[in-house]
């Protein structure tokens, strides 16, 4: 007996006993050895019962050795923050110090007081839940509801931060090549001699596929496996391919777009902490080949979920690669040859093999010859019927299908195989159409979308010599259509030996799941028995994507991989009608359960999306700026000085601004440099306002509408040039103009001689505004006559500031004489740090957005998106004036014209005063014409901009209301929940209404 | 029908429940039929059941070309909630809510409606200024809806991240505690359930080819795979492909239909308490009865008819789920899928007549329509059977778009549905 379990027989196997590794689960230490996972370590040291199953909690064990896996899930925990559920025990391999804990059982495994679901379990039918728990109504939420919740769910979902990374690739290759059986391995060295570059991934630790379980396969006139791990050093060492082991192809997408996750460390007891946890590749493929072989079902027969009952070759993988037996009296159940390996693997080993049940009549072939050569009994015609044992299966009930006395024979374990189902996922996922091969009972890729292949097992390729000569055709000839100077490749693989099996059950077996009995698993993990699946036909449920939905079956973490054709079978049984006319549930990525850290990738924290600097930023930040999000970028709110809250140091910067003067960060609006012979009609046609007669040298304020009249965007332009404009855009408003303009000018303008380029980070812009704006500047500025006469508002000029290159905006946006001093992004700081080294010895001050709003409200300005919602024409927010009155053409004249948008009563941009001349109202508020009505209340209005105006000595608003410019000096209400400010409906305009500041 | 009831399940269970029968029937088209609903959706469903227990027809055919629910009834993350800005949307959320209040017991059919609670975050100024406006609307339109701060948002929903050195940190958010989730596929088989109870049929793998009309215009009947069907009125509920059938009957809509995919993880125990929803960092989150995270992502950004679509919209999702929520980032995508759904230039749905008499359309829902399969069945039901809108839905007309009677949430909003 060796250390690393009971099981584990000498000689046997690929692991080498001197490399022992320890690990826990449920508390308790065991051993295993290097090479294997949890669930072949456990079942060496003889424990089968390693989960409990989701709806009855029946204890279950180790079904398969594989990612399909639906029982042996548990959770893995390397710390409070590493806690992973849902971990298949078939994959995990162990590292020294594994914790492994099992899941959806209380108090314990062995014992579960969920397990009373079992003895109800006549009362938990397909879709029990919808017929009950109704009554009495208030219940469902508070008792029904939750109790199901927490009987529900596997694992439990980490609480903490995820302290591992996560890391991302993409990767272009000629030929993808999914999955390193022999079909995949021979393909890609095909491929690869060929000259192709080559992309070759496996889920497994290691590659060779079924060769891991198949001892008897010679290539090369080596041992099946020993080939595979040599083939896959010749391709590693070849400098034009890349082969990734523990990598699944989760998902296909259009243009062969291939999502590919690799697990880099889950397999190591001490990852280096600069590894990622995991790896995202996103391959786009020349061409596909998928080999992804072909996964074993089986059997559905009362009580086939016992632990200890597991597909065949399952069981010969555990002997033949891991050196563990699964029992020590291994029944067989079976409907394929493939059993009977396994029955002769586990003989030879000193395996009791007390029963191969064959439920075909009268099977031919060698490997049934070789069983009973072996003196192991075989008794075909017959059907497994039941199972006893708890914990373990006991034993077996066999029965001849033609009627007669059951045996019981004991057992310790019970291996089955129903046939093979052909991986078709990933073809299926490229939205190939699979096709009905009715002789082998299977569906097989059948017409292609996408440029791929499919090889080997998954294409039904069943005999390995086949198989490999149709991998070697499929990489040559991939690497022929991708390549041009392919060359052909000298590949050869002589192969002997390899299962040539036939043989197929599906759904369920002779005796088994009617009448009386109910309990045998199509979906073990959903635990769905035929019985549920005859019942969802019988309630109407005639779609097998109903079936799905009403009984959950395939619905698991597998996903239907061991299930979906015994369900299918089943329904189309009840139905009467033939499989293929039932059709197929869809198969949807990912194939298997796949990590949202890998599709995250590094985009987390400050990565998740990348905040946009201003090249001031870093001076704001010296200067005490508190920033806001707007869009993509930080902005500086308010630069509170000590003792200061927001609303003193807004207070503060409001006065100081209209007082001396103040200097803000502009850089962040939007910027397009639009040029071309028709740039002024293209903008004339964009804008409502009129374009064609903007002399060079001069700036419009301008509005932009969409198709149906409303403002989408509004900016400042100035004519730089005959063909030339600079235009501005809002902060937030600036990718989607740029794409509204360029939408514009390749679809409805498209003779028009124009260019869009986006300046935005070209520029840095910096706004100084105030009765001492020019004063402040004047030093800095060269080459251009600052005075009124010669640069009067809402101009432009080109001269240098601080001897570098500007384009200085006389413009204003807070009623103040006002600059905006465009200097190239990367001299930004220093301009900045200048002036305001002179501005601040003259008393300026900083001021961010909120001074900004504040200002530019008490001048009445509206800010897109605040003031307006999508609903607002500019003749609604005032703007009238903006819309050229002669114009015949431009983007929502005709929108514009549309009857509601004429019509009365439209809500309309007003300014509000609030009568006790101190309350500040609150942005969003609604305005109605009676507080005293009952609920719903007509709302004529409501509040869009609000502020305590320092300057004003009151709070100011600005509303859209409802036929608002006929209802000046009228009083309004805003309802709040205790009580209704009262408000009089005034101008927009609340300082310095005759304007003459701007002049200044 | 049989009736549902824990003491039939106990009764059945003792008799292998060989008792139960068929929800719906199965029945061959007949020659001509009072209304005709082309799509066998929730919408659909609902209308025809509606029609038959409000309204006394009950000659009525629901024409599918697929399995029932099969579209985004089967396909949506099943949010429910009703606090919308507008008077015409709220009026049509919130009858749509109360309805759901009621829906189980109504259909005699556990719809699992959960009002767990839908909370959606506010992170920045504009957010919290759009949510305040929503709130206060929704207060004086009678719709519940409140302000949380961070910290309360926390406490309703404890695995949220609301550290302010987040990217986008959380404001606050606006709560409406009676919005939350129910079983998505058990409404539309309650639906048809008991629609077919009152003598409507349900006829799945009936594809509608062609509209026909008499000669003063008015619909005669649909041409289909199986033959044509007469009808005296026919309603078109076909979400993604309403255009397709009404361009049968040369009615032009104001649609476009866009892919938009969800997803969930694999099952775990609860550990998410509500819904949540953050349009800024768009993501859309909750946890099933099952115990799988259910994951809405965004639309691609090209029409489509595929129901799939590519890669980097999961990613772009799953990256605002695991900012908002990092404990995350080791759970499992399970499955992804697709469906097409149909977008008006406002983004509210259109319930209405058309311009071909004895044709009626109710689409337009985009990303939302499912909260509102209730109402908006009832609705439109009145409308078919009254060749008149119902007070609720007047507002919901297709004229709408040439008269620029706009109920625009997505612009008054900037939330998705």
């Amino acid at each position: 007996m060796s250390s690393a379990g009971e099981h584990r027989i000498a000689g046997v196997g690929r692991l080498t006993p001197a490399n022992p590794v320890r690990f826990t689960f449920d508390g308790k230490a065991y051993s295993g050895l290097q090479g294997d996972t949890i669930a072949s370590a456990l079942i060496a040291s003889g424990v089968h019962l390693v989960g409990r199953s989701f709806k009855y909690h029946r204890p279950r064990g180790i079904l398969s050795d594989g990612p399909e896996e639906p029982n042996a899930l548990v959770g893995v925990r390397r710390d409070a923050a590493r806690a992973t559920p849902n971990v298949r025990a078939t994959v995990q391999e162990i590292y020294d110090g594994l914790n492994a804990v099992s899941q959806n059982r209380w108090p314990s495994l062995s014992f579960d007081v969920g397990a009373v679901n079992d003895i109800a379990s006549p009362l938990f039918s397909a879709g029990f839940y919808y017929k009950t728990f109704m009554w009495p109504k208030v219940a469902w939420e508070h008792v029904y509801e939750p109790f199901i919740r927490n009987a529900a769910g596997l694992g439990q979902a980490p609480t903490e931060p995820d302290p591992d990374h996560y890391a991302a690739q993409y990767a272009h290759c000629d030929v993808l090549v999914i999955g390193g059986g022999v079909a995949g391995l021979s393909a890609a060295l095909a491929a690869a001699e060929s000259g192709a570059r080559v992309i070759l991934c496996d889920e497994r630790a290691a590659f060779g596929g079924a060769l891991r379980f198949e001892a008897e396969a010679r290539l090369d006139g080596k041992p099946g496996y020993d080939w595979a791990q040599d083939a896959a050093a010749t391709l590693a060492a070849m400098d034009n391919v890349r082969i990734l082991s523990r990598t699944t192809a989760f998902g296909y997408y259009a243009q062969n777009f291939v999502g590919l996750a690799e697990r880099v460390t889950e397999h190591l007891a001490a990852p280096a902490a600069d590894a990622p946890r995991e790896r995202l590749w996103q391959v786009r493929a020349g061409r596909v080949i998928i080999a992804a072989g072909a996964i074993e079902r089986h059997m559905v027969f009362a009580n086939n979920d016992r632990p200890g009952i597991m597909l065949a070759s399952a069981a010969r993988t555990f002997l033949n690669h891991h050196g563990v037996a699964v029992g020590r009296k291994v029944g067989v159940y079976t409907a394929n040859d493939s059993a009977y390996a396994a029955a002769i693997d586990l003989k030879k080993a000193g395996i009791d093999i007390p029963a191969i049940v064959d439920v075909r009549d009268n099977p031919q072939g060698s490997a049934i010859d070789e069983a009973r050569a072996f003196g192991i009994r075989v008794l075909t015609g017959h059907a497994v019927t039941g199972t006893g044992g708890k914990l373990r299966v006991a034993s077996m009930i066999v029965e001849p299908n033609k009627g007669g006395a059951a045996e019981i024979i004991p057992v310790d374990a019970l291996i089955m195989s129903a046939g093979w189902t052909p991986s078709v996922h990933m073809f299926s996922q490229s939205r190939g159409k699979v096709a009905w091969d009715a002789a082998t009972e299977r569906f097989l890729p059948g017409t292609y979308a996408q440029d791929c292949v499919s090889i080997g097992a998954c294409n039904g390729t069943d005999r390995l010599e086949e198989s490999v000569s149709e991998a070697i055709a499929a990489g040559e000839s991939a690497a022929k259509a991708t390549r041009k100077r392919a060359k052909k490749s000298k590949v050869k693989i002589a192969v002997e030996g390899g299962g040539d099996w036939t043989g197929s059950m599906l759904g369920a077996g002779p005796n088994g799941a009617n009448g009386k009995v109910i309990k045998a698993f199509v979906d073990f993990q959903n635990d769905v028995t035929a019985k549920d699946i005859r019942l969802a036909v019988q309630e109407g449920m005639h779609s097998i994507e109903h079936v799905k939905r009403f009984t959950t079956n395939g619905m698991a973490t597998d996903q239907g991989k061991l299930s979906n054709l015994h369900g299918l079978a089943i329904a189309a049984e009840a139905l009467g009608r033939e499989i293929p006319k039932v059709g197929l549930t869809t198969f949807r990525a990912p194939y298997t359960p796949t990590t949202f850290g890998a599709i995250v990738g590094h985009a987390r924290g400050e990565l998740f999306d990348p905040a946009r600097h201003t090249p001031m930023h870093e001076s704001e930040v010296a200067a005490g700026a508190v920033f806001e999000d707007v869009g993509p970028w930080k902005r500086a709110w308010y630069y509170p000085r000590a003792g200061e809250d927001m609303h003193a140091a807004v207070n503060r910067e409001c006065r100081t601004v209209r007082e001396v003067a103040g200097m803000f960060d502009a850089t962040t609006l939007g910027k397009i440099e639009v040029v071309g012979p028709d740039a002024a009609e293209f903008l004339n046609l964009i804008y409502t306002n009129p374009f064609l007669k903007l002399g060079v040298g001069r700036l419009r304020y301008g509005i932009m509408c969409r198709e149906d009249g409303f403002i989408y965007d509004d900016g400042v332009v100035g004519r730089m040039a005959e063909d030339r404009f600079h235009v501005t855009t809002t902060t937030g408003g600036a990718p989607r103009v740029l794409q509204h303009m360029e939408d514009y000018l390749q679809t409805e303008f498209p003779h028009m001689k124009v260019w869009l380029t986006s300046t935005t980070e070209q520029w840095a812009v910096i706004a100084v505004q105030g009765p001492k704006a020019r004063e402040i500047i004047e030093p800095f500025v060269e080459g251009i006559d600052l005075s009124n006469e010669a640069f009067p508002h809402m101009s432009v000029r080109e001269g240098t500031f601080c001897g570098v290159p500007t384009r200085l905006f006389r413009m204003s946006f807070t009623g103040e004489t006002g600059f905006e001093i465009n200097v190239p992004a990367d001299y930004g700081r220093q301009v900045w740090e200048k002036v305001y080294e002179r501005g601040k010895s003259m008393g300026m001050c900083l001021y961010g957005t909120e001074t900004m709003h504040v200002l530019r409200a008490e001048k009445g300005y509206i800010i897109v998106g605040q003031d307006t919602d999508g609903t607002v024409t500019p003749y609604d927010a005032g703007l009238g004036w903006a819309v050229g009155k002669n114009k015949t053409d431009f983007v929502g004249i005709r929108g514009l014209k549309r009857p509601d948008l004429v019509a009365d009563g439209r809500r309309q941009l007003v300014g509000l005063k609030v009568k006790d001349g101190k309350t500040v109202l609150e942005e969003g508020a609604q305005i109605v014409a009676d507080p005293n009505q009952p609920v719903p209340m007509k709302m004529i209005g409501w509040v869009s901009s609000s502020y305590w105006s320092e300057n004003c000595g009151r709070p100011i608003a600005l509303a859209l209301v409802e036929g608002g410019f006929e209802r000046m000096g009228r009083t309004l209400y805003v309802p709040m929940p205790d009580r209704a400010i009262e408000v009089e409906v005034t101008g927009t305009v609340f300082f310095d209404e005759e304007g003459g500041r701007i002049n200044g | 029908m049989r009736r549902y009831s824990g003491f039939a399940l106990v009764r059945e269970a003792m008799r292998g429940h060989k008792g139960w029968g068929q929800q719906w029937s199965s029945p061959e088209p007949k020659k001509e039929y009072d209304v005709i609903i082309v799509g066998a959706g929730g919408h659909g469903l609902a209308t025809a059941y509606y029609l038959a227990k409000e309204h006394g027809i009950t000659n009525i055919a629901v024409l599918e070309k697929g399995w029932l629910g099969g579209g985004n009834t089967g396909r949506n993350t099943t949010i429910i909630r009703s606090n919308y800005l507008y008077d015409e949307s709220a009026g049509l959320y919130d009858h749509a809510v109360k309805l759901w209040e009621n829906l189980s017991q109504d259909l005699n059919y556990n719809v699992m409606y959960s009002p767990r609670g839908v909370m959606m975050l506010a992170h920045n100024v504009h957010d919290v200024q759009v949510f305040k406006r929503h709130i206060h609307a929704n207060r004086l339109n009678g719709v519940d809806n409140e302000w949380l701060t961070p910290e309360a948002a926390k406490e309703y929903c404890p695995p949220l991240n609301i550290s302010q050195s987040a990217r986008y940190p959380v404001m606050g958010a606006a709560l409406q505690r009676r919005g939350g989730t129910a079983r998505h596929d058990a409404v539309a088989w309650g639906y048809a359930r008991a629609a077919s109870d009152r003598g409507v049929h349900v006829i799945q793998n009936c594809e509608v080819t062609g509209v026909r009309r008499g000669g003063n215009g008015q619909v005669t009947g649909v041409e289909t795979s199986r033959g044509f069907i007469g009808a005296k009125k026919v309603g078109v509920v076909a979400a993604g492909h309403t255009s397709v059938i009404m361009e049968m009957a040369d009615v032009r809509m104001p649609l476009e239909s866009f892919p938009l995919q969800a997803l969930v993880s694999e099952p775990v125990k609860p550990c998410f308490p509500c819904v949540v929803m953050s349009n800024t960092v768009h993501a859309y989150i909750s946890q099933s009865d099952k115990g799988e995270l259910v994951i809405g992502a965004g639309t691609d950004q090209y029409t489509s008819y595929s129901q799939t679509g590519g890669l980097h919209i999961i990613q772009h999702t799953l990256d605002a789920i695991c900012e908002m929520f990092p404990m995350f980032t080791r759970m499992k995508m399970l499955r992804s899928w697709g469906g097409i759904v149909d977008v008006t230039p406002d983004r509210s749905p259109i319930i209405a007549k058309t311009p071909v008499s004895g044709l009626y359309v109710n689409c337009g829902w985009g990303t939302g329509g499912f909260k509102a399969t209730p109402g908006s069945g009832h609705v439109f039901a009145h409308t078919i059977a009254n060749d008149n809108p119902h007070r609720i839905n007047t507002a919901y007309t297709i004229e709408r778009f040439n008269s620029g009677r706009l109920i625009d949430e997505a612009a008054a909003a900037a939330v998705a549905h």
